[in-house]
Parts: C-alpha cells; structure tokens; sequence
C-alpha cells in the first residue's frame, strides 16, 4: 500500500495541483462556464507553447546532460521566420508566389522548423561538441549564443514588436460555448501540442531512436559500448530539440507577435516547467507544462482588477518552489536526477 | 597455439592525471578464455575499459584480429565485434529486459535470430523478458548483461567480474554459460574468484600495479602456489 502510494506521488500531487487550479478558477470566474472555459483553454494553450520549448530543453538534458541556455532563442527566431514568411515585404517575402494565407501558413511553420534545426546543427557541432565534459561552460556559451541569436534577429528584423496582421481561416474562425467566444486556433494549438505529448511519448517509448535515448538518460558510455554512435544521436536529438522548439514559436506567432523578449520569456517558465517536472523526466516536463500555463492563466484572470499584475509572471517560479518543497527532485524526478 | 585474437601491446592509460596502466601486455588467442586476475586496484577494469575506447591508452597498441584499434571511438570498437560486459552490469533498469536486448541489436532482426540462443542459454530470461530490468535480482541482471553481448554475433567477449555480489547456485550457471560462449567466441576474463576463474580459464595473466607482470596456461598457475600467493594473496 505503502508503496504503490509512493509510486503514484507524483500522479496525486500533480491531481491535486490541478484541481486545486481549476476550482479557484471556477469560484474565481462566480460559476460561470463560459468564463471557466476561456481560461482553462487559455492555459492549455499556454501550456502547450510551454511544452514546445521544454520537451526539447528537457530530453537534451537528460540524455546529454546539457542545459541550453540558447532553446528560448530558438522560440524567438521561429515566431519571427514564420512572421517573416507570411507578411509582405519580409527578408522571404512569398506573398506574390503563395498569395493564399491559408496556404502560406502552413509554408510558415515548415520555414520557421527548418531555420531551427540548421541553427540547432550548427550549435551542437560547431559549438557544444567541444565542451561535452565542461558543463559550466556550456551555460556561458549557450547563453551567449542566446545573445548573439537576438542581436541577430535586432540587425534583421530591428527591435519592432510586430503584431499578426495577416489573418487566415483558421484564426478567424471561432466556436460558442456556454455562451463565449472560443478561439479554433487555440483549439487547433492545443490539439497539436496533445497530438506532441503522445508523439513523442509513442517515439520514447515504441522506437529504437527512443529506446537510444532512454537508455542514453540512463548510462551514455554504456550505449556507446553496445555500438550505438551516441553522438550522432546527440545531433539528431539536439536538432529535432531546436526544430520544435521554433515551431513552437512559429505556431505561437498569430497570437504572440514576434519580439526579442520571446526568447527569455520562455526561456525562464520553461526552465521552471523541467525543473518542477523533474530534471530530465518526460512525464514531467508534459505535466509541468499543462501545470505551468493553468496557472498562468488562472494568475492572468485573478489579477485582473487587482494590484497584483505582477502575478501571472511569478507564477510559474511560485509554483516551482511550492513543488520543490513538497519533492526536492521535482514532481516526476528521482533523487539521482537532482 | 592459435594467433591471437586481441593483443594488448604495453599500453599506458590516464584517468585525470592518474596514470592506472603503466605498461599492460595481453595477448588472447581465439577460441580460449582468458582470465586476467590481480589484486584490487591493479588496472584489470581499466584494461578492458582501454580495450573499448571507454578510458583510450595515451601510449602502446591494441591490436584485433591484427587491425589496431586504439583510438577508435568506443561505438565504432564494439561493431567490429566486441562485446563488453562491464563490472556492475550496467543494465538499463528504465528499460525492459526485452528492450535491454534490442538496443544491442547491430542489424535488423538480430534479437529473433539469437532469442532461442539466449534462453537456452539462461532459460529463466523466458519469465521476465518483459519485466522492467531495474526489477530484477543481481544475477538475473547479471544473466542479462551477458545476453546482451549475445544478441549481436560478437567474436570477442570482455566480461568483467561476472561473479562479483553472486551466490555460489548462480555463480555455477553462470560460469556454464560463459563456458557455453567459448566454443563460439574468445572470451577475456576478470574475476576475482580464484576458484571460479582456475575452473573457467585456459590461460591467465597476472596484473599488478597497473603493469602485466606473468602469463602463461591455467594449469601451471594452479600448481605454483608461491605466484599465486605473491600477486593473489589466495593460500
């Protein structure tokens, strides 16, 4: 008994975070569905944009034991190419050659995943590799990296905020609930990021790249020694890491806008989402992100009308430290982990 | 006496600015086991461990089948056909026993050509095949890091200490395993069971302070008990 209540700690702890947001969502919204609604699908959504950047921030870590400083660069970079390729008068302006938003969308996305992982090939060969052994100094460098990423964008794109202008069909389009307004495009977000979790869960667990992985986690050397090229599994792990992650920020984009605070926005909640999940637990960072952006969320609808505006961006740090108190390796982590 | 499969030319090996390996000669002819025996600390781990690129010797050569391979990566040693069972086992306990033995795989389908191999080998694997490996007791774990060599059809076998944390039932299907193993493959042995590895092996080497002091065949070590006594301390 004792036992299988030890194994399912994490399970009733996250349960229990959960419902705790919902209910103080639900009093706070004076039982109102629709209200409800919009903000549990606010946090998915949320969530899910979280989970875009930590998945790949959390399995680098596990199985390289490296902690990219640089992964929130790679959010921003993939709002601004999928900006980029979908407005007029861009550095790719393909308005002329795809002149149906709807279509450009999808070219936006695939454009903003490609720049990702050649960024994120050029970053663990060219700059990583040397330093596999010296972790201190891959958080120097990857935090410059990060620098120089959003200099970069500045020099391309300067230091404009832009907001999306250029609607299409999906984002326009919108389906009444308890008598609200709901956003498809955050379903349609939301559903892609669900379709993510049990993707990658299915890769993690059903294939042998996963079966790598999960075993590099474990004992990297050892894999090595069984004849598996540990670091070409690195780069293909590192870049698929970075290529989510700026489609994460490309799929963000239509809501967020493109602007060089993305980078360490995310970068800092996902950071909060790997530790509180667990450092280097799969499990974890999927529940730390839907955690993460509920309370977010249920932070931004609370503090409306209040002093407390401050709330929603503490939140994610508050609940880091509430869930480190109840389990110091995190909520799915083992003690090896920490 | 055959040629040898490995041949470990006085090769010096550094962990950090610890020099383990001062001049260590190995020389492994097919189809025999060797056992290498010394005290603990004498470098036979590290040995092994240079053989597989794991800790690579900064001096001498490591020749298989007469092809160097030092300085190959570790990945790159073991798909010439090496298999290395380490001190500790080192299984993947997230992993199942099923799983443990498809990441060895080297080419599709090797796992179903070799299953009927390995459980005949150690017919308990047949019930916890899909058991979670970190649940299962130390010689089961044991029975599956030399499976795990099994799976692709190595020709050289580095199995370190495989007794170690054994009782003596378990100690005795294993040693008919790895006997079982010889008539296909080379194997090079640590053990620091004197009784097992006299039993086991066709030819010893002696380490000692990180340097290979004696060889020779098994039988003429059983009869000289003033080198046994000198470098192995067993009466």
């Amino acid at each position: 008994m004792a036992t299988t209540l030890g194994k399912n700690t994490p399970i009733l702890v996250m349960i229990a975070i959960i419902t705790g947001l919902l209910t103080f969502s639900f009093i706070n919204s004076n039982g109102d569905f629709g209200d409800f609604g919009i903000t549990v699908l606010s946090g998915l959504f949320q969530g899910m944009l979280l989970f875009l950047v930590a998945s790949g921030l959390s399995i680098i870590f596990g199985l390289m034991d490296v902690l990219t400083l640089a992964h929130g660069a790679y959010f921003m970079i993939g709002a601004y190419v999928a900006y980029d390729v979908q407005h007029p008068g861009g550095v790719i302006d393909l308005t002329a050659a795809i002149p149906d938003p709807n279509l450009r969308f999808p070219v936006a996305l695939i454009a903003a995943i490609l720049v990702g992982a050649g960024l994120g090939v050029i970053l663990e060969r060219g700059l990583l590799r040397p330093l596999y052994s010296r972790p201190i100094f891959q958080l120097v460098m990857t935090f410059g990296v990060s620098l120089v990423m959003v200099e970069i964008v500045k020099a391309i794109w300067d230091t404009t905020i832009y907001s999306w202008q250029d609607r299409f069909g999906l984002q326009e389009s919108f389906f009444e609930l308890f008598g609200q307004q709901f956003s498809v495009y955050r379903l349609f977000v939301v559903g892609i990021g669900f379709v993510l979790i049990i993707g990658i869960a299915l890769i993690l667990r059903r294939t042998r790249i996963g079966i790598i992985i999960r075993a590099g986690v474990e004992d990297r050397q050892m894999v090595e020694a069984l004849g598996i090229n540990v670091q070409l599994v690195f780069t293909v792990v590192f870049t698929l890491g970075c290529a989510v992650a700026a489609f994460g920020g490309g799929i963000a984009a239509p809501f967020l806008g493109a602007s060089n605070n993305l980078a360490t926005d995310f970068l800092l909640q996902a950071v909060a989402v790997v530790v509180l999940g667990g450092m280097g637990s799969y499990e974890g960072t999927a529940a730390g992100s839907i955690m993460v952006g509920l309370a977010i969320a249920v932070a931004q609808k609370a503090a409306i009308g209040t002093a407390f505006t401050v709330l929603p961006s503490i939140t994610p740090m508050l609940l880091l430290i509430l869930i480190l108190l109840l389990r110091p390796s995190g909520l799915f982590g083992s003690a090896h982990s920490s | 006496m055959s040629a040898p499969v490995l041949e470990i030319r006085n090769i010096h090996t550094f962990i950090g600015q610890f020099h383990i390996l001062e001049g260590v000669n190995v020389s492994v002819p097919q189809g025999s086991i060797t056992v290498m025996l010394g005290r603990n600390g004498a470098g036979k781990t590290t040995t092994l461990k240079s053989v597989m690129g794991l800790t690579p010797p900064s001096q001498g050569a490591i020749l298989f089948e007469g092809k160097p391979i030092h300085g190959k990566r570790p990945y790159h040693i073991a798909q010439l056909g090496i298999g290395y069972v380490p001190e500790h086992r080192a299984i993947f306990k997230t992993l199942t026993v099923r799983e443990n033995l498809e990441l060895a795989e080297r080419q599709a389908h090797d796992l179903e050509k070799r299953i009927d191999f390995i459980f005949n080998l150690f017919p308990a694997m047949r019930q916890f095949y899909h058991y979670p490996a970190g649940n299962l007791s130390g010689g089961q774990q044991q029975m599956l890091a030399i499976a795990r060599v099994l799976v692709p059809e190595n020709r050289l076998l580095l199995i370190d200490e495989p007794s170690e944390g054994l009782a003596p039932v378990i100690i005795e299907e294993l040693m008919a395993a790895i006997q079982k193993l010889a008539e296909t493959s080379t194997v090079l042995l640590v053990e620091q069971n004197f009784r097992m590895a006299s039993r086991l092996a066709d030819r010893y080497v002696i380490l000692d302070d990180g340097q290979s002091r004696v060889e020779g065949v098994m039988p003429e070590l059983i009869k000289d008990e003033q080198l046994i006594q000198r470098y192995l301390g067993v009466a």
